[in-house]
């Protein structure tokens, strides 16, 4: 990748290509945690989140990620939960989202995934 | 006393010995592998603690107390605790006044160790000497104190809600093995001293057995069973109490002097965690204590149940049990004999695999935005207090959710005239407690440090949390030298005490609920109740105090859905709103947006009520 010609930087591409992405880990946080799907992106979690100011953490930005493969990023923003669970608190839908961070953290970033 | 037999031996003591000498060497390995896996510096520990006279005595009252006279379960209901202690202190001063019988009559037979137990067998009377009398009359006293707690003991099998018990623990074999043994021991001694009665000499209870029963028992021909089935009684019991409930006798000895050494859950299944699931006595106390258990489907997944699937090392069932947990620590509150189900369940949940480390090395301290609230109001000369400290105001997380306690706070600050700075107006880092409770303690004391510093640099001379979950462990692992650790309740009672605040009582009827984490995690009970008598009428909810129920917002469960959690809230509001208050109080935000879901009628945080309780300027 061309870096930094006169102060300029080409930005990698966020361009998704879901047949490259590696469903299996997902699918396996789905079995453990069926609430994974039942969050419907209100935004309620990242409104709340200590975290969300120093790492953007966000739940609902992390099940987006991680259902897209984009799994460093995802990683990034949850090293900075704290798990206070207020997102549990506020969720509509009741999602136990500290169980689900338990669960991410277990399920994913195994050495060959990380 | 005259020996019958040269050979001081029979047969029948056989059962008896062989369970015995099982029994000692499984309790002696055990004890010593405990003691082994514990860490290092908590061996040393306990050594020293066992020279030191104010432990030793600390431990020797204990021993009677807990062991012997089951004083707590006295205090929770006295049926129940004169059956236990009945049973406990009678045997053991049948033991006693059996050895003693031995070293005074036949000191030669002291290294028998089935002697004691079968004396009567051995021996005939030749004069009845007052002491003799003394003694027989003595023994045959505590056989009838035990007789009577097995009466009581086999009533409670059916009928367990005499004895202050809705639900008991369902026995597993081993127990009802040992259940049975345990039972059949007293009835058939009596019966087997029965025989002899006439021979070695009895007191009111075998003598009139010999008399009343005299044809049965005259035949010798009848004798040797009964003295058979009385030893293999014993036998069975020692055999299977190192696989039942009954474990916790000798357990619950080694459990004592370490407790009151100072040592603490250090690990999953080694050492202290070990000791306190063998001292489980399965009483049961815990299935009605515990919060879940207004679903039936939870009683299972009470303490006992958590001790007994340790034991048997299902994985599976551990883990449930203890993600399930909301960690109120009632369990541990009840327990009579001292098993800390909420520190169990907790290094159950540290010892889990993650490969995912949350790391907080991003985060700078300065870099939160706690902004600094400067507010220096004018000092009233005539206050004597505790003011010249700066107050720093740590809301916490679920108060950022609650925003009315900050805002009630932060006015009552202002009407008391304090120096003050709310370290997290606009987010800050959590304490760690959440963290900790999930069992991961690495990143729980990242937090710590991180907020420890931001502390330190704040120049504080009080920390102020108005979030109960906060405070206990900003009290127990924090180290914050010279920094005051206070709640708000405390806070508030200090301010009224000092005359900070102008506060008017009103006549609504407030029901106080303590909030697990304060009651019974950091033992503030009365200065919430100091503070809501001034504001208002206090009444007092069906269980309060150590046996306040959980809200069941409890964070401490992890697996627990939402769903879930209303039977447990609607139970806690039905002991609240027993004696109809006009207002439910409490002190933790959490407690507060929980019962405000279901609630009948309004809940408030101390501090609103305060805050509208007291006029806007005294100053």
């Amino acid at each position: 990748m061309m870096e930094n010609i006169f102060g300029f930087s080409i930005s990698p591409s966020s361009a998704i290509n879901m047949d490259k992405v590696d469903r299996a880990l997902f699918e396996e946080l789905c079995r453990v945690e069926p609430d994974a799907v039942r969050c419907m992106a209100c935004g309620s979690c990242s409104a709340t989140c200590p975290a969300a100011a120093f790492s953007g953490m966000s739940i609902r930005k992390v099940l987006l990620c991680l259902q897209r493969g984009k799994e460093k990023e995802a990683f990034r923003m949850m090293s900075n939960c704290m798990l206070c669970g207020k997102c549990t608190m506020v969720c509509p839908r009741g999602i136990n989202t500290r169980r689900l961070v338990l669960s991410i953290s277990r399920i994913y970033g195994k050495e060959d995934t990380k | 006393m005259r020996e019958i037999y040269l050979s001081g031996y029979n047969n029948f003591v056989l059962p008896f010995v062989i369970g015995m000498l099982f029994c000692l060497t499984w309790c002696i390995i055990g004890a010593a592998r405990i003691i082994l896996q514990l860490p290092g510096k908590d061996r040393k520990r306990f050594f020293l603690s066992l020279v030191n006279p104010k432990t030793m005595s600390k431990n020797i009252r204990d021993w009677f107390c807990d062991c012997l006279f089951h004083v707590k379960l006295w205090k929770r209901n006295k049926l129940l605790g004169y059956m236990h202690s009945s049973i406990a202190f009678g045997w053991f001063m049948l033991i006693v006044i059996g050895h003693i019988e031995v070293f005074l009559y036949t000191p030669e037979r002291v290294h028998q160790i089935w002697y004691p137990i079968f004396f009567r067998y051995f021996v005939a009377v030749t004069d009845t000497t007052m002491k003799g009398s003394f003694f027989f009359f003595l023994m045959d006293f505590f056989l009838l104190i035990v007789l009577s707690g097995i009466v009581l003991a086999i009533i409670k099998r059916a009928h367990s809600r005499l004895f202050g018990m809705r639900r008991t623990t369902q026995p597993s074999l081993p127990d009802l093995i040992g259940l049975y043994s345990l039972w059949s021991i007293f009835p058939l001694r009596l019966l087997a001293e029965g025989f002899t009665a006439d021979i070695s000499g009895g007191s009111f209870l075998t003598k009139s057995l010999n008399m009343v029963l005299h044809s049965f028992l005259s035949d010798y021909m009848n004798m040797l069973p009964t003295w058979w089935a009385y030893s293999i009684a014993l036998g069975i019991f020692m055999c299977v109490l190192p696989f039942s409930r009954y474990m916790h006798i000798p357990a619950e000895i080694l459990l004592i002097p370490l407790r009151n050494a100072g040592i603490s859950i250090s690990s999953a299944r080694r050492g202290m965690a070990s000791i306190q699931v063998y001292s489980c006595p399965s009483c049961g106390v815990c299935i009605d204590a515990c919060p879940m258990g207004a679903v039936k489907a939870n009683t299972k997944d009470s303490t006992v149940y958590l001790n007994r699937q340790l034991k048997r090392n299902n994985k599976a069932r551990i883990d449930e049990i203890s993600e399930k947990c909301l960690l109120c620590g009632k369990c541990t509150a009840v327990c009579p004999v001292g098993v800390e189900g909420d520190k169990i369940r907790i290094a159950q949940r540290a010892a889990k695999k993650y490969n995912l480390t949350p790391d907080y090395s991003n985060i700078g301290t300065d870099a939160v935005n706690f902004q600094y609230n400067k507010k220096v109001i004018q000092k009233n000369n005539n206050v004597s207090s505790s003011d010249n400290k700066k107050v720093l105001y740590f809301a916490g997380c679920m108060t950022a959710l609650t925003p009315v306690i900050m805002k009630s706070m932060v006015s009552l600050l202002e009407k008391a005239g304090a120096e003050y700075d709310v370290m997290d107006r606009d987010g800050g880092i959590c304490c760690g407690r959440p963290m900790m409770m999930a069992g991961r303690i690495g990143p729980a004391r990242q937090m710590i440090e991180k907020n420890t510093r931001i502390i330190k640099e704040s120049g504080a001379g009080i920390l102020l949390l108005s979030c109960p979950i906060c405070y206990r462990i900003f009290k127990e692992n924090y180290k914050l030298e010279g920094i005051e650790i206070l709640h708000h309740t405390q806070y508030i009672e200090r301010m009224i005490n000092e005359g900070r605040l102008d506060i008017d009582r009103s006549d609504s009827r407030l029901v106080y609920h303590d909030p697990c984490e304060l009651g019974r995690g950091c033992g503030v009970y009365q200065s919430p109740r100091n503070v809501v008598s001034r504001a208002g009428v206090l009444v007092e909810a069906s269980k309060n105090g150590k046996e306040s129920i959980c809200c069941g917002g409890s964070i401490g469960s992890i697996s627990l859905g939402f769903d879930k959690r209303r039977p447990l809230t609607e139970n806690a509001l039905a002991s609240l709103t027993a004696d109809s208050p006009d207002i439910i109080v409490t002190a933790c935000p959490l407690c507060r947006s929980t019962f405000s879901r279901y609630a009948d009628r309004p809940v408030n945080d101390i501090a609103e009520i305060v805050d509208k309780a007291t006029s806007a300027d005294k100053r």
